[in-house]
């Protein structure tokens, strides 16, 4: 078992802790390599063009943060607290930003509201491009990853402390202030530091829509591939840590507490039908749906005309992408073989050291490190995880430099990025297995692999179908983690549209994203049917 | 030390042929930091015999399972089984069958599955396995059950699966962790038995940790009462609630009264103002002992004044419990304590006695056991 410890905790020292420590060691080395002490911080603070970044990335992230927390704390009351209709529908509709990259809000806003707009009329005046249309994108990118974490909490409502509450004569307002928002205050919190980081560490939307407007995240992309000059990047890439890690620490905290709060045994609640507050609740659905439906819709229309909004012919021309700007229909293909490696491969590595992690027995400090270094990444903008890979494979030293720009590499890479939430969802459904599994088997005198393959891993299978989707979605996706490392044969449809909205070329940009939007659904619509036929199949042995 | 005396009479007492120990534990600690969980535990069973670690939660009863079944390795101390040390083997290399309070059987396999799961990988031919595995179900009454996933079955019947996985190998030690805690009240008495029968049918050596004493009571050959990592006492059934060598045992195992008193001289103790005759266990005079009786050995009497150990008592309570009255008893003469005494429910009716009823009682000599007072035992 330690062999197998070793094995995969190899993979996360090589794979994250070198490359990020050798990060740390350029921002303080000079263009030669010298060693320059804190030279490069202190001059990237006595620049103010490069240090004013630092504000403007925390006021668009703050501004993000205020407007899609309660939107989606809303959102998430009217689908748990209220008997309004297709409350299904409007959830799934409410995730669909999770399956585009995030570079797409930006190219929807440019047609809705950039120079030739349709409601260019809307912003009296002010352009798109900047810290409004960063804003807008980056609250259609997070709002599902913030609806999500309040669903939770909301879900775990006891449905005594509502009757206790309607016993003593409390109104609606007075319940949803001493009842409702306090047994979801925890999930409120970590969902805050969630969209603050995401949209700190965002670099997709920033690129395509913020204009002139500097942020943390672009900048490390223009001292890099602008100018350059990496040990800048690094010091960049080093500044952006910080926020991200300390977001990381409080959330873990504050999710630690959360657990506690889950242990009392609580009585679910079932909303009452009550026509008013159930018709106001679907109006607000309705309403944000179609905002977020209209940022795919107008997209997918943009894609498909000669030229939005002037000649609205249908053509199938932007779909001619070996034509363009970015890597073609090549770089579609190549993002479907990184998703699907980074799904399987990625599954694999993710569930077997999670299960080291959870059900080894002694060797209780590398199991240590290695949990420590699983849940790192949940702290490391991709970017930043990005240049550190340039660092450390494309050193001429490192023997595993001859990945540098192959597949495996970006593999590697986006097990990497993604590798914290796959190794939680992991951890929680070894959680939930009997410990003594392992103790009755080795007192049948059968080795531990056994009981893996033959007990641990078909109960955990829909979990690790859970893992294999999310890392395929977000594979498909990224970005962020992938643009400095992708080579001329690697490259990827994310990057395409990056680079075809480069170009210019926004409306074949809007069909690639859309591209891999139809992709990702129908990977979770794969998986939707797997996940159906395994439970049927599974249904004898599984209770409920 | 007087204990480890007493624990060797009591195996003598059982009346087995004293033969080499199948199980000999010797001078077992176990400390998690500043903890210690067991505390120089010394410990013989022999072949066949069925064990109850009984004790309180957090009395190191689990913890010293665990160190015999290898999974928490003891800090010191020595363990052989059959004449082998395996102070220091994992449990794949123990000799043991093991049962859980959770059962931890596996839920994608079936009954049948669970059962062969330790029969296959060695090299028994497959008809002699799937031949084992009916008989292990036939024995458990599972015959038809075989093809069920464990959710399919009920408590008591996903309870013998496991109990038949753990003796498929036909291990030399059975290990039952509370295997009967998680079952309702009525299956779990059925249960007992069950098991006791069949461990005796199969004579394998077996020690079952409980908290629950009347298990401990009706299925046990002998019983270790632990408490704060330490073993209190050690002896059959009986011995331990007839003769409980503790405070703690006496409290722990039934309902007992406890008294404060003081000897006056060999043979006789002072109670308030009575005097009382019993055996004072070499005690001196002027000691504080503390007096100990059972609540069904206080006897009722017609009020003879010259019977000796006989008190005058006012009946304080008197709650009905079916097929007897638990009474609450006081009187000038026990000096202000309160004894409790279990009454049989006919002669509450024929005596006619009610609450604020005057009695006279007798606290039988060979009942009353003193334990010499310590501020931490009451």
């Amino acid at each position: 078992m330690r062999l197998f410890i070793g094995v995969i905790g190899l993979y996360l020292v090589a794979a994250l802790a070198l490359p990020l420590g050798l990060m740390l060691a350029k921002s303080l080395q000079g263009s030669r390599d010298e060693f320059v002490g804190l030279a490069n911080y202190v001059r990237y603070f006595s620049t103010p063009a490069l240090s004013q970044s630092i504000g403007n990335s925390l006021g668009v992230s703050i501004l993000s943060t205020v407007i899609t927390v309660p939107l989606a704390f809303l959102y998430a009351d009217a689908l748990t607290r209220s008997r309004m209709p297709f409350r299904g529908f409007f959830k799934t509709v409410a995730l669909v930003p999770i399956l585009v990259p995030s570079l797409l809000p930006g190219l929807a806003l440019v047609y809705l509201f950039g120079n030739q707009g349709l409601l260019k009329a809307a912003l009296f005046g002010h352009s798109i491009y900047g810290p409004i249309g960063i804003v807008m994108a980056e609250v259609f990118t997070t709002f599902p990853h913030a609806l999500l974490i309040v669903l939770a909490a909301l879900a775990l409502a006891d449905a005594r402390l509502y009757e206790a509450a309607v016993a003593l004569r409390a109104s609606r307002p007075k319940i949803f202030w001493t009842v409702t928002l306090p047994g979801a205050r925890y999930g409120l919190i970590s969902a805050t530091f969630v969209v603050f980081t995401t949209v700190v560490t965002d670099f997709g939307a920033p690129k395509v829509i913020g204009g002139q407007y500097n942020v943390l995240a672009t900048d490390v992309y223009k001292q890099v591939i602008g100018q350059q000059n990496f040990q800048m990047g690094a010091v960049v890439s080093v500044i952006l840590l910080v926020p991200a890690v300390f977001a990381f620490m409080v959330d873990r905290a504050v999710r630690r507490r959360q657990v506690a709060l889950l242990s009392a045994r609580a009585v679910p609640y079932e909303p009452k039908p009550q026509p008013l507050f159930d018709l106001l609740m679907l109006a607000y659905c309705v309403v944000i749906g179609c905002a977020l439906l209209s940022i795919v819709a107008i997209s997918q229309f943009a894609a498909v005309v000669k030229f939005f909004p002037y000649n609205l012919a249908l053509t199938w021309a932007h779909y001619d992408f070996d034509q363009k700007g970015g890597g073609g229909w090549a770089s579609y293909y190549n993002s479907i073989r990184l998703a699907l490696l980074t799904s399987v491969v990625g599954t694999v590595v993710v569930f077997v050291g999670a299960y080291l992690v959870e059900k080894a027995r002694g060797f209780a400090l590398g199991r240590g490190i290695f949990h420590f270094l699983a849940m790192l990444p949940m702290a490391v903008p991709g970017l930043v995880l990005g240049l550190a890979y340039i660092f450390f494979f494309n050193a001429p030293a490192n023997p595993l430099n001859v990945l540098y720009r192959t597949m495996t590499i970006l593999v590697v890479n986006t097990i990497m990025h993604f590798y914290t939430v796959g190794h939680l969802t992991a951890l929680t459904a070894l959680r939930q297995m009997d410990p003594e599994f392992e103790t009755v088997s080795a007192s049948l005198k059968q080795p531990f692999y056994r009981t893996f393959w033959r007990v641990t891993v078909p109960v955990c299978l829909p979990s690790t179908l859970d893992i294999a989707i999310y890392m395929f979605v977000n594979a498909m996706t990224t970005v962020s983690g992938v643009v400095f490392i992708y080579g001329p044969k690697t490259e990827l449809a994310s990057i395409s549209v990056l680079n075809m909205d480069d170009t210019g070329e926004i409306a074949s940009a809007a069909a690639m994203a859309m591209m891999i939007f139809y992709t990702n659904v129908g990977a979770r619509m794969l998986h939707l049917i797997l996940a159906r036929a395994l439970e049927r199949r599974t249904q004898a042995w599984r209770r409920r | 030390m007087g204990k480890a005396l007493r624990r060797e009479v009591g195996a003598e007492e059982v009346g087995r042929t004293v033969t080499t120990p199948y199980l000999r534990i010797s001078r077992l600690t176990k400390t998690f930091g500043a903890f210690t969980a067991l505390d120089d535990i010394s410990l013989e069973i022999v072949e066949g015999e069925f064990v109850c670690f009984l004790g309180p939660s957090g009395c190191g009863k689990t913890t010293l399972l665990r160190a015999i079944a290898g999974l928490d390795i003891q800090t010191t101390g020595r363990i052989e089984q059959n004449g082998r040390d395996i102070s220091a083997l994992p449990p794949t290399k123990r000799d043991f069958g093991i049962v859980f309070q959770s059962y931890a059987l596996f839920p994608n396999l079936t009954a049948a599955r669970n059962v062969a799961y330790g029969l296959e990988n060695t090299r028994m031919p497959r008809g002699e396995l799937v031949k084992r595995v009916h008989e292990l179900l036939d024995l458990m009454g599972l015959a038809q059950h075989g093809n069920k996933y464990p959710a399919q079955l009920s408590g008591g019947q996903q309870q013998r699966v496991a109990l038949a996985r753990a003796l498929a190998t036909s291990p030399g030690l059975l290990l039952l962790d509370e295997p009967l805690s998680a079952l309702d009240a009525k299956v779990r008495v059925h249960l007992r038995h069950e098991i006791r029968a069949l461990q005796r049918r199969l004579g394998v050596t077996t020690i079952m940790v409980t908290h629950d004493q009347e298990e401990a009571l009706t299925m046990a050959d002998r019983i270790v009462v632990m408490n704060a990592g330490a073993i209190e006492q050690v002896g059959t059934p009986l011995e331990i609630y007839r003769e409980p060598a503790s405070p703690f045992v006496a409290d722990f195992i039934g309902v007992m009264n406890f008294v404060a008193g003081t000897v006056v001289r060999d043979g006789a103790v002072r109670l308030g103002r009575s005097e009382l005759a019993c055996d004072v266990e070499g005690l001196a005079a002027g000691t504080e002992v503390t007096l100990a009786i059972r609540p069904e050995d206080i006897v009722v009497h017609d009020g003879g004044r010259s019977e000796s150990n006989a008190l005058t008592v006012r009946v304080d309570a008197l709650v009905f419990l079916g097929s007897f009255f638990r009474a609450d008893l006081a009187g000038d003469a026990a000096a202000g304590v309160l004894l409790r005494a279990d009454l049989p429910a006919d002669m509450v009716r024929r005596r006619r006695i009610t609450e604020k009823s005057t009695l006279s009682v007798l606290l039988p000599p060979e009942r009353i056991r003193i334990y010499p007072r310590s501020p931490v035992n009451r």
